[in-house]
């Protein structure tokens, strides 16, 4: 037991892999069942398990990375096996495991073909993702970082729509050039990093004590900002998510919206932004505006979508501008709305995902013109479907809104414009998504297919799946200190890294108000807005 | 011999020798024995080169130069042997169904291809250019003749045909290469050649340079390094699958011995002068290798620019002249003759009677009737990309890293995005085999593939390649000690 304590996270992250070799090796292939229920059984017992990190993980320790475990891999080259978690990266585990058996529950009917591949792919997956999460050493993060790559290409490509074959390719061979490029900059730092200290290491800590000039830094933050900005996507990097997403099955868009995204901002916080602050400083007009473009451009598209899935495809790429918007200015509120905006971005466009995959395998379309008074005929699936719809939003009291607003008043403190600018995407998502939930589920019953719904309402299965999402959309909505009080410290390590030390005093000053204060705040502008 | 004990220098060559014995024993079965001949002659042919590798193993760590000169043993060496040895093995597994069904002449095939194999000893052992010329020879003129050995196909004679010539005028740029350097050096002895160079004389010295290039160029024809690789994809295409893939594996790892041995080590006073020629060639190779690879139709072809592509990556490695860069290049060489005869060992399992049903087209929904070898192959093609957790992409990034290392950062950036080209048609043939469906009824007849009959060897050696592959892939420290140990005896100061 006290083995496994203090190998907790390698336990959780190991976990789906030791449960893709089970299911392949012991369960037969004709037997779906079984292969479902193991699978399904991995990933809830991963959830589980990455249950002790969070419940343990204490916010006021001094050192923010905590959980830390190494092993000697290549000694010699400096390559070690190296995880560790602090608050960033705990919460971003806990949405991994925690969308890893919603993703196997809400296949369930939805992948006939290969059942066996698709499952083994899924755990396999989910050990990449949770892996690149907690990787310390960049030798170990790269493995994980592209080995994530293979099964979501074969998700894509095998259990994918019509055009999953260009989709998948697409995507494959994106994220892979960005990859590359990195590649050559993490063996850059490298040989630096020997040259200046006299032992070799791919140690993320002893990285970051790395001094370039600021021209090398310049092209090495590109070589990794560009491996990061392709996976976000960042504008104009996001034309293979609209392909991967309307292609990809259910399961795999709720895992490539939930979680693969937000491996590119988790890399700009971990990765470019501290490893290289001078030139994150030098770039910060270059990703701000590359951001807004991202949020207005991908909400003005969404708005035009005749495919439900494209749509929200397409508010990803808004979403994740204001991700990156917050990480740009690097302000305590705005770092943190961003972080919690990842999480909260995974929740609801996961659920959307989900539930355009539910009325998909009702009617088999996507497209909005085909539906129309859905809500009479489904009033249960109209109650979930309008909850996610507002967390998307942003309404005040969900999710969504506490992290849009952290981001917004964290830029507006430096930069009132772009805040102005910004803030017109929130508006624009009411439309967009106002919109399109009144064409798809209000008006009259007009077409037969969608009459014949009447009595095809959630199944319990599909109610299980739902219900998760929707009380954490709430949870956080109301009270997100128990999100935000787990960051606190690490948000500060990561702005005293970037050169924001100045804004760390200030925001330690202002930390009890940020925590608490902006909570009232939160509720005041709340009230103000219900009025 | 001038008082060296001859027992001794012999046992400086027992593994050859055991090979030697081998093939007389083979030829012997081929000629006498009435029934099972043909598995008398595979077995002593397995048998012959699973003793010839426990002999190498047994002389890891001896080291020694051996008649007058001409052969030197030493760790370097020896880790070659293991190649070229595991690969002979491997390809005798992977052969034997295959030449059943062919109806090729088992007893010559194994002969054949262990005389190739000393020969291919006998190059990286080889410590002056006469002899590095007879180990060169010893080894082509058989793989020659086994392309040619599927009579009834014109493809595999027009290979032979074709590799033969081509074989012969890179035989003459090396031999002359070997003149010029003699005159000049007023010796073919490595030993000699590196002395002149450390003291100073013969640096700049047109002549030795213009022998050095030669050199270089005999050797990449061997290597297939563009502009000398014309030949690869027409004998890749022809030839028989099984020898097709004994010449991606051993012939390449061979001929890189011999550009190590000879440019990298001995002349790397003279580094200044063919780092260049290198780097340009280590460009062009990998341009021209993944782009043309693009838009191959036929996987033999595929594989064979794909070979011509995985050579620069190697040279990559080896610009630099660094020791990191030459453990990089025998790293990269040990993993890529796993997984090039991985994916040829598929392609024969795949193939229909005739060499047949080799065209990317023909791998249509495959993994539904074989789903262990379609497994197999997306661990190759992977691994060929360079993909982690696989082997292929811990021998990139040692390669890549040598050139980082060494300041050669465009060389390194030419590298990966060439390797991001390629993950695109490796792809191709996985997206075949698992995202469509194979077309029903429009085939004249059905591909009875070798796989339907259930084929013990082929399914043990795709199996062991595959795992090894994902073992190397996460696990390479050992790999990367025995390579780091290797370079121990290599560099005579």
């Amino acid at each position: 037991m006290e083995f496994l304590g203090n190998h907790i996270v390698s336990a959780t992250v190991f976990l789906p892999l030791v449960g893709a070799v089970i299911v392949l090796v012991f369960v037969g292939r004709r037997s779906e069942a079984a292969i479902r229920w193991a699978t399904l059984l991995f990933m809830a017992a991963t959830f589980l398990l990455s249950l002790v990190p969070f419940l343990r993980y204490d916010p006021q320790a001094a050192e923010a990375m905590q959980f830390i475990e190494r092993a000697s891999w290549l000694p010699e080259y400096g390559i070690e096996y190296k995880v560790g978690m602090d608050g960033m990266s705990l919460l971003l585990f806990m949405l991994t495991t925690f969308l890893g058996p919603i993703g196997i529950a809400c296949s369930w009917r939805s992948i006939e073909t290969k059942v066996k591949e698709f499952h083994i792919a899924m755990l396999l997956l989910q050990t990449a993702m949770l892996g690149a999460f907690v990787a310390l050493n960049l030798f170990l993060f790269y493995i994980f970082w592209e080995a994530m790559l293979i099964p979501m290409y074969l998700i894509i490509g095998i259990w994918g729509g019509p055009r999953r074959i260009y989709a998948a390719v697409k995507f494959f061979l994106y994220t892979l050039v960005g990859s590359l490029l990195m590649l050559l900059a993490i063996l850059y730092l490298y040989f630096e990093h020997h040259r200046q200290f006299g032992f070799y290491s791919f140690d993320l800590f002893d990285l970051y004590r790395v001094h370039v000039g600021l021209g090398v830094e310049k092209l090495l933050f590109l070589a990794f900002g560009l491996s990061f900005a392709i996976k976000v996507p960042m504008f104009p990097f996001h034309t293979w998510l609209p392909d991967a997403h309307v292609e990809a099955p259910t399961a795999g868009s709720v895992i490539l919206a939930g979680v693969l995204l937000k491996m590119g901002t988790y890399g700009f916080l971990r990765f470019s932004m501290p490893l290289f602050p001078a030139a994150n400083e030098v770039f910060f007009p270059l990703i701000a505006v590359l951001a807004l473009i991202g949020i207005i451009y991908g909400a003005l598209v969404s708005m035009v979508q005749p495919d439900l899935k494209k749509l929200v495809a397409f508010s990803s790429v808004s979403h994740l501008g204001f991700v990156m918007l917050g990480l740009a200015v690097g302000s305590m509120q705005g770092v943190e709305g961003s972080v919690l905006q990842m999480i909260n971005h995974g929740l609801s466009t996961g659920a959307l995902f989900l539930i355009v995959g539910m009325i998909y395998e009702r009617r088999h379309t996507r497209m909005i013109a085909d539906f129309g008074g859905i809500a009479r005929v489904m009033p249960v699936f109209a109650a979930f479907f309008m909850i996610v719809t507002l967390s998307s939003i942003g309404l005040p009291g969900l999710n969504g809104f506490v992290g849009e607003f952290l981001i917004l008043a964290g830029t507006f403190k430096a930069h009132p414009v772009m805040a102005a600018f910004a803030a017109s995407g929130v508006i624009f998502a009411a439309v967009y998504m106002l919109w399109m939930f009144k064409r798809v589920m209000f008006g009259p019953v007009d077409k037969p297919a969608n009459r014949a719904l009447e009595g095809n309402d959630l199944t319990a299965r599909e109610v299980a799946i739902l219900v998760p999402i929707v009380v954490l959309i709430v949870w956080i909505g109301v009270y997100p200190q128990t999100f935000l009080r787990k960051m606190d410290r690490s948000v500060e390590a990561f702005m005293a890294r970037t050169g924001h030390a100045g804004a760390v005093v200030a925001a330690q000053a202002d930390a009890g108000l940020l925590s608490e204060g902006s909570q009232q705040g939160i509720e005041k502008l709340g009230r103000v807005e219900r009025r | 011999m001038g008082g060296e004990d001859i027992l001794v220098a012999l046992t400086a060559i027992s593994p050859q020798l055991i090979l030697v014995a081998a093939t007389v024993l083979c030829i012997a079965a081929d000629l006498f024995m009435r029934s099972g001949k043909d598995t008398a002659c595979w077995a002593v042919s397995v048998a012959g080169c699973a003793a010839a590798l426990w002999a190498s193993a047994s002389l890891w760590g001896r080291q020694q130069v051996a008649f007058s000169q001409l052969v030197r043993l030493d760790k370097f060496s020896l880790f070659f042997y293991g190649i070229f040895l595991v690969a002979g093995i491997m390809t005798l597994v992977l052969s034997m169904e295959f030449l059943r069904r062919e109806r090729m002449p088992v007893g010559e095939y194994c002969a054949i291809l262990l005389v190739s194999i000393s020969g291919m000893m006998f190059m990286a052992s080889a410590y002056n250019l006469l002899m590095v010329f007879l180990g060169l020879e010893l080894m082509s003129i058989p793989v020659y003749v086994m392309a040619a050995l599927m009579k009834r196909n014109p493809k595999s004679t027009e290979s032979a045909i074709k590799y033969l010539l081509l074989g012969a005028f890179a035989s003459a740029l090396l031999l002359y290469g070997i003149a010029l350097i003699y005159s000049s050096a007023r010796s073919t002895s490595l030993g000699v050649i590196l002395k002149h160079l450390e003291t100073g004389r013969l640096l700049g010295n047109p002549v030795l340079l213009a022998g050095m290039g030669l050199v270089i160029a005999g050797v990449g024809f061997k290597v297939s390094l563009v502009p000398f690789h014309m030949w690869t994809p027409d004998v890749y295409e022809g030839a028989p699958t099984p020898v097709t893939a004994f010449m991606s594996a051993g012939i390449k790892a061979a001929g890189f011995a011999v550009l190590i041995r000879v440019v990298v080590v001995a002349m790397h006073r003279l580094s200044i002068e063919w780092a260049p020629l290198l780097w340009v060639l280590a460009a062009l190779t990998m341009i021209v290798g993944n782009v043309v690879a693009l838009s191959q139709q036929n996987i033999k072809r595929m594989l064979a620019y794909s070979s011509i592509a995985h050579a620069g990556y190697v040279l990559v490695a080896l610009t630099p002249g660094t020791r990191l860069g030459i453990q990089a290049a025998l790293m990269y060489l040990f993993i890529y003759f796993i997984m090039n005869l991985g994916a040829f060992g598929v392609v024969i399992a795949l193939s229909g009677k005739g060499d047949t049903a080799v065209d990317i087209q023909d791998y249509r929904g495959r993994s539904a009737g074989h789903p262990l070898y379609a497994a197999a192959m997306a661990v190759f093609m992977f691994s060929l990309a360079g993909v982690p957790p696989t082997g292929g992409f811990v021998g990139k990034f040692y390669a890549f890293s040598a050139a980082v290392k060494a300041g050669y950062i465009w060389l390194a950036v030419i590298g990966v995005l060439m390797s991001a080209v390629s993950a695109f048609f490796y792809l191709r043939v996985l997206v075949r085999m698992y995202m469509e469906e194979a077309e029903v009824g429009t085939a004249v007849e059905p591909i009875r593939p070798l796989a339907a009959t259930r084929p013990a060897g082929i399914g043990l050696c795709v199996a062991f390649a595959a795992l090894a592959l994902l073992f190397l892939g996460t696990m390479p420290s050992l790999l990367a000690r025995v390579a780091e140990e290797t370079l121990a005896g290599l560099w005579p100061f």
